[in-house]
């Protein structure tokens, strides 16, 4: 079974941390890479750079900035194969974007 | 007779069927079918030898047969992962029991509190769907929504059928004892004796299955406890404050073995709130009732849940103790504008201070949130008597 764990991160989680705890942090994303489980997954550039595409009349329409003003950002995302949703559910709460304000919402993926 | 038959037996043959089929609605469809067919021809035959593995066996290749037939749905299920399985015959006795599995798939903390809710009812107790959508005051159509999405999240999330590993297992084990308690509750206020019975069914079967849980027998002996006073609580369709009841009504039995159960849990280390709520209830059914103990068990409560609730509860207990004033200083912090029995609490204080006219606004003010009948008639004779 795939799920996909989608990272929400809270808008200056990072702010205030020294360069330790961070690299800390750092580290615990890269060993959580190393389970067996974990399929791939990618960190996502600052929602600032962002560009929001829209088409109206065939004509692409563009916006500066992600789609949506809220308070946590869509930051990265983890695809892993677990055997049910309680050994998918454990990944996700070892996400250290999870106890740092953010969240994390697991979503099975649809079979091909 | 039949009827009880199916639903001793509904629950374990519905797990069982998950467990083979690996797939809630085939489970379901093929249950219904296995019970309609039975129904059928153990009114004409009488009852087999093993009614439990009869149903399962039934089941089982009822499915078979419609997965054979219908490969579309085949490939949905988990069943085409493994080789098809042969017809099962009636020489399988041995069914193992997978309700505690079934217990926690319904529970599970993935699924919205109402979902597992009605998933528990109609999976664990048999319910039908009307008659859940009824013990819940929504329309069929909505309940029938609500299971089938949840079963829908069950699959397509692959919520576990199994039993929590250890380091799981106490969040979720208070996952299923505050479905059970909910379940009691709604049975409870509103006097729906056969959802308080059905609570209490499940808790047996619950502690049956893990019998060294203290916190699951704590649970039942809370809910038999409470239960016991069913009788008293209302006569003359009016409610019945628990001083003025008549204990010869109470169910001794329930109490007796409400109270055993308190017992056990707490010889075996239970000390969680629904062992502290049940201590209260056994507290209170004694003849002179130890207010003081039970003021200082609200407290142990309150450190345990933060309820504003148990504080007003606490309150009740403080004005035995220490007199209405003290009582109505706790009661009057609190902000439990929408809660009924904050207002009909305070009424009784000031009644009892001889502030009349607070009391009558109190009174009013609790008539104005009453949810039943015997309520209403309680606080407009307490309103027509200051």
């Amino acid at each position: 079974m795939r799920y996909a764990l989608l990272i929400n991160e809270r808008p200056g989680a990072y702010d205030g941390l020294s360069e330790d705890q961070r690299a800390a942090i750092s580290a615990e994303y890269i060993t959580l890479m190393k389970d067996e489980r974990m399929l791939g997954g990618e960190r996502l550039q600052p929602a600032d750079t962002a560009t929001t595409v829209r088409v109206q009349n065939g004509e692409p329409l563009l916006t500066d900035g992600p789609f949506a003003d809220t308070k946590e950002i869509f930051g990265g995302f983890y695809i892993v194969e677990a055997n049910d949703l309680d050994s998918a559910l454990e990944l996700a709460a070892r996400i250290p974007a999870a106890r740092l304000g953010g969240s994390v919402e697991v979503r099975p993926l649809a079979e091909r | 007779m039949l009827e009880e038959v199916f639903r001793d037996q509904w629950a374990r043959v519905f797990a069982a069927l998950v467990s083979f089929l690996g797939d809630v609605d085939l489970a379901e469809e093929a249950a219904q079918e296995a019970f309609v067919i039975a129904a059928e021809r153990w009114a004409r035959d009488g009852l087999p030898d093993n009614p439990g593995a009869w149903l399962v066996v039934t089941g089982r290749n009822r499915a078979i047969d419609r997965l054979r037939r219908d490969r579309t749905r085949a490939e949905k299920t988990r069943l085409l992962d493994r080789p098809m399985p042969e017809e099962v015959t009636m020489e399988e006795t041995s069914i193992p029991d997978e309700r505690l599995e079934l217990f926690f798939m319904c529970c599970h903390p993935a699924l919205a509190t109402e979902a597992q809710v009605a998933l528990t009812l109609r999976a664990l107790g048999g319910l039908s769907t009307p008659e859940i959508a009824r013990a819940f005051l929504v329309n069929d159509e909505t309940m029938k929504r609500r299971l089938s999405r949840a079963r829908n999240k069950i699959r397509a999330a692959a919520i576990p059928f199994a039993i929590p590993r250890e380091h799981l297992l106490p969040a979720r084990l208070s996952a299923v004892l505050a479905v059970l308690y909910l379940v009691f509750n709604q049975g409870y206020g509103d006097g729906r004796a056969d959802l308080a019975a059905e609570a209490i069914r499940l808790g047996r079967t619950l502690l049956d299955l893990m019998p060294d849980e203290p916190e699951a027998a704590a649970l039942l002996a809370l809910m038999l406890l409470h239960d016991s006073r069913r009788a008293a609580r209302v006569r003359d369709g009016e409610t019945i404050l628990l001083h003025d009841q008549d204990r010869s009504l109470w169910n001794t039995a329930q109490l007796e073995e409400g109270r055993a159960l308190l017992d056990r849990a707490v010889r075996s280390g239970a000390s969680g709130a629904y062992t502290v709520q049940a201590a209260i209830a056994d507290l209170q059914t004694e003849e002179r009732i130890d207010w003081r103990a039970v003021a200082a068990l609200y407290d142990r409560l309150r450190q345990l849940t933060g309820s504003a609730v148990v504080e007003l509860n606490r309150a009740v207990a403080i004005a035995e103790v220490e007199g209405p004033r003290a009582a109505l200083a706790i009661v009057d912090a609190l902000h439990l504008d929408d809660y009924r029995y904050f207002h009909s609490t305070r009424a009784e204080l000031l009644r009892r201070l001889g502030d009349t006219v607070a009391a009558r606004a109190a009174y009013l003010g609790a008539l104005d949130l009453a949810t039943t009948e015997a309520e209403r008639r309680f606080l407009s004779r307490r309103l027509a008597e200051l």
